[in-house]
């Protein structure tokens, strides 16, 4: 592997069973994982090319705990790096040898629900889909729903802000958010926003969310409900070309149509799905999309019809409407499996996960055909292609020697090439570790710098997850540095009145 | 005082080291529609985005629009209305507010104070439609953060920090923002004769219902009098709004359906379509029913369904109230109060506290608005990590000191 973390501190390891016996102080013994064996549960995220076994994994139970093991690893000056289900697929949560692992599986009660402020209290370790399932029979739902959602955590969510495949319409994490609760690495607990709409002063909650456990633990989320629409039906819509499907999502949007979802797979991707789990997809199609519509009945009977022509307009082989809530789920099912579908003719693959203008679809997946080429390995693309967020899986097998190597090295040419055509390097899973060392291709120095001065804020020391996000990391004394001419100087020549 | 006025980010730049280098505290100024929100400005410098304007990509198809900082919300509205697009967020304009007429509000400012509307609930405010963009920070130097695509967790969300930071991190000199296509026409069913606890009540009850009502506000009998023809004939009674919005077929539908559900012939419903429909809005959203007085205004948001419960105890306090009303379903208290020096600011807020929210002081004047929090005083841990952030962008608190915080 050819990723460089931070170099483990010596005094921390030094310390470490001081460290454990007084984290045994701190929550019950049990919760303190120090065995090698045990540790090994722990060494990677759902980014499993790179491992590592923490120093200590603690599993807190109370916000209270949390305070406490914050407060003892500021003292001690140990870094912590916080998880929630370990479904990252770009390594937030990889450990650190010099790092306590805080597990937060044990919050994992949904503390109230409140239907006449159509929000949920839940804990951070509470899964993303339990959150549906627990308001689902009043007709409501909570709308960001990553792939991952039967297992990941809401924590996990808030921090990456996840997506999903109903982002278009319903918005990301960041968007459907009234609270959180949140120890800094100091120990301190502070509350944002709660269950009114509005927030003042500086968005604190809104840069907490996406901010991959490098701000502060979450410990309590407060998330808004949506009132499930009165009919959802989704339309499969297969294309002789990508170009036409490509063309077909701009041609979709650019009528003022904003689908409930609007996804795309290419064939290699689509043959994967179906064999997977057979779901009907017309298998000789070069792209598939599926296009859900929601709303009321009438609405939704018209734009389907407004979808599909639009479709055969552009020469769709293949058009398939949703006849019964059966139908649309199993027209879903291809496209949620489509990760492990495409895991299964791997043996492994490397999911990219960059995001481009729309009108850049073409362009993007002819130029991905050529570097794919390059590369000599094949890559399956699926894509939230309402919002222009890429998912091209790239095929190789990790036993077969610099094919690692090379999977990355594809991988980082295609982000590349997303942030060329005025895209960004991610849409959803985060830049943890994967995406790290490509941050320069976004941003200046400048800009880096500015983003670590805010966590400076937050976390002076850098203990909360480094070697996360950044590729360089630089001392907050550094970083808050300023030159600043004393003797007056003249204002320029600009227009004054 | 003297203003400048930069013609460009680098310009602007300049200015801002010439002003760290002076030690001259800066004031930023935009069209002026909002200068009077937040804490009177100390600074010894005006800088202008007077001529930081102009649309630099708009594709209406990709939903997308970036502009310079200065450019007015009139220009972008205009070119938005040509391709039936909008700021789905409806912006609020506070000129009605502060009674200015030549005000021109921009787009730099609409994101500096987090601007929003009625739809709050529906579609969220300024901050979850900026994607992306450009800013000259307390230390003098350009940075950008996002982009121009909609899903983007590229590195911090800086985004929603600017916004809503009234230029206290950074002069923003070019942003980008999402745009949506504007509904094909709206209906707004209103329930006549509701006190505020049953109001409130009936816009719970809708907003649990499937309809996707857009916005949902009350106004008691005494403010109605301040619309005009969008209320001919029931003015001086309470008004009780819900407004639908969609292709015309699924408007109508879902009116007649939401009529059924709310109680059929046992209420009193008018309707208001098309343009009366928007013009209601846009009064409930500038804060047209309570600007035409003298006295001080208070913004507070709440758990919607506490709504009425604040506004009875806030009056169970004595606190002189004058008029007021809900949006957001009972979440955004429009609050008109009797001026008093302490504009009524401890008993207001410890009400609002022991509910939940925060209140914000929106209209007083200066020495009011400089000896009183305008913004809801903070927790001490959250206070701190406040004020560290402040500094971590601006350590010499150059740019708009004092405008948030006393101390900041």
């Amino acid at each position: 592997m050819s990723l460089t973390m931070p170099e483990p501190e010596k005094e921390i390891l030094r310390n470490r069973a001081a460290l454990i016996d007084r984290l045994r102080h701190v929550v019950p013994p049990d919760n303190v994982i120090d065995e090698e064996t045990e540790l090994r549960a722990y060494e990677c995220d759902a980014l499993t090319m790179y491992r590592q076994l923490p120093l200590v994994v603690v599993l807190p139970e109370t916000v209270d705990q949390v305070s406490k093991i914050m407060a003892l690893a500021n003292e001690m000056n140990v870094k912590v790096v916080p998880r929630g289900a370990g479904t990252s697929l770009s390594g937030g949560s990889l450990p650190l040898g010099d790092g306590i692992l805080l597990g937060m599986a044990k919050f994992n009660k949904v503390l109230e629900v409140d239907y006449a402020n159509r929000c949920a209290v839940v804990q951070p370790g509470v899964t993303n889909l339990a959150i549906t399932h627990a308001v689902e029979h009043k007709g409501f739902f909570y709308a960001p729903d990553p792939s991952s959602q039967i297992a990941c955590s809401i924590g996990g969510n808030v921090g990456e802000n996840s997506g999903g495949v109903h982002c278009l319409k319903y918005g990301l994490t960041t968007n459907n958010l009234l609270g959180l609760e949140v120890v800094l690495m100091d120990g301190s607990v502070i509350r944002l926003g709660g269950k009114h709409l509005d927030t003042e002063f500086y968005d604190l909650m809104g840069i907490m969310t996406g901010s991959e456990g490098l701000l502060g633990v979450i410990t309590e989320v407060t998330v808004r409900i949506l009132q499930k629409p009165q009919t959802a039906r989704a339309v499969l819509l297969g294309f002789p070309s990508v170009e036409a499907g490509a063309d077909c999502v701009a041609g979709i949007i650019s009528q003022g149509i904003i689908p409930g979802g609007l996804e795309m797979m290419d064939n290699l991707a689509l043959v994967a799905a179906d064999d997977f789990q057979a779901c009907g997809y017309p298998r000789e199609a070069a792209s598939l999309l599926i296009c859900e519509l929601d709303g009321t009945g009438a609405e939704v009977d018209h734009l389907i019809e407004r979808v599909s022509s639009i479709a055969k307009n552009l020469g769709a082989s293949h058009i398939q409407i949703s006849q019964n809530d059966e139908e649309r789920q199993l027209f879903w099912a291809g496209r949620k499996n489509a990760f492990p579908a495409v895991g299964a003719i791997g043996p492994d693959y490397l999911c990219m996960d960059g995001t481009i203008p729309r009108n850049q679809l073409a362009h993007v997946l002819t130029q991905m055909q050529a570097l794919s080429q390059k590369h000599g390995l094949r890559v399956a693309n699926v894509f939230h292609a309402g919002d222009g967020n890429l998912h091209p899986l790239i095929l190789y097998d990790a036993n077969t020697p610099g094919e690692t190597e090379k999977a990355e090295a594809l991988g980082a040419d295609i982000l590349r090439l997303c942030v060329a055509v005025g895209g960004v390097l991610t849409g959803e899973h985060g830049v943890g570790v994967e995406k790290r060392d490509l941050m320069h291709t976004m941003f200046s120095e400048t800009d880096l710098k500015q983003q670590q001065r805010l966590k400076c804020a937050f976390d002076p020391g850098h203990r909360l997850n480094p070697g996360k996000v950044f590729p360089t990391l630089h001392r907050c004394a550094e970083l808050g540095h300023m030159h600043v001419h004393r003797g007056k100087l003249p204002f320029p020549d600009i227009p004054r009145f | 005082m003297e203003t400048l006025a930069p013609r460009n980010e680098q310009e602007l730049e300049e200015t801002i080291r010439m002003a760290l280098a002076n030690a001259t505290p800066v004031e930023i100024v935009g069209g002026g529609s909002r200068w009077k929100l937040g804490r009177p400005p100390t600074g010894a410098l005006r800088v202008s985005t007077d001529n930081l304007t102009g649309v630099t990509l708009y594709e209406p198809s990709e939903l997308v629009l970036t502009a310079l900082a200065g450019t007015t919300l009139a220009e972008i509205t205009a070119l938005l209305d040509e391709n039936n697009q909008e700021l789905a967020f409806e912006p609020q304009d506070h000129s009605a507010i502060f009674g200015l007429t030549d005000a021109a509000a921009t787009i730099g400012g609409m994101i500096a104070v987090n601007a929003c509307g009625p739809r709050r609930i529906k579609v969220g405010s300024a901050r979850d439609h900026l994607l992306g963009f450009r800013s000259v920070t307390g230390r003098g130097e350009i940075i950008q953060s996002g982009g121009r695509v909609m899903k983007n967790v590229t590195g911090y969300d800086l985004s929603k920090l600017m916004t809503g930071a009234f230029g206290t991190l950074g002069i923003l000199s070019q942003v980008t923002v999402k745009i949506l296509p504007k509904a094909e026409t709206e209906t707004t069913l209103l329930v006549i004769g509701l006190q505020d606890p049953a109001a409130i009540e009936v816009m719970t009850e809708t907003t649990n219902l499937p309809f996707e009502v857009s916005s949902f506000a009350h106004l008691p009998s005494n403010v109605t009098g301040a619309f005009g023809k969008e209320l001919e004939g029931i003015a001086g009674q309470p008004v009780t709004g819900l407004r639908l919005e969609g292709p015309s077929i699924s408007v109508a539908d879902r009116t007649t359906a939401l009529m059924t559900e709310l109680g059929g012939s046992a209420r009193q419903f008018e309707t208001l379509v098309a343009s009366r429909s928007k013009d209601f809005w846009r009064k409930i959203r500038d804060v047209t029913p309570l600007s035409n007085s003298r006295t001080q205004i208070w913004r507070i948001s709440t758990a919607p369904s506490l709504g009425a419960a604040v506004v009875t105890n806030i009056k169970a306090e004595d606190v002189p109230v004058t008029g007021h009303y809900f949006d957001w379903a009972g979440g955004l208290i429009w609050l008109a109060v009797e001026p008093e020096d302490d504009a009524n600011a401890e008993t207001i807020r410890s009400v609002v506290e022991k509910y939940g929210g925060h209140a914000t002081l929106i209209r007083a004047n200066d020495d009011v608005r400089a000896t009183v929090p305008v913004f809801h005083p903070q927790p001490k841990a959250l206070a701190e990590l406040t004020a560290r952030v402040r500094k971590n962008f601006d350590p010499e608190l150059i740019l708009n000191r004092g405008r948030m915080r006393e101390d900041l």
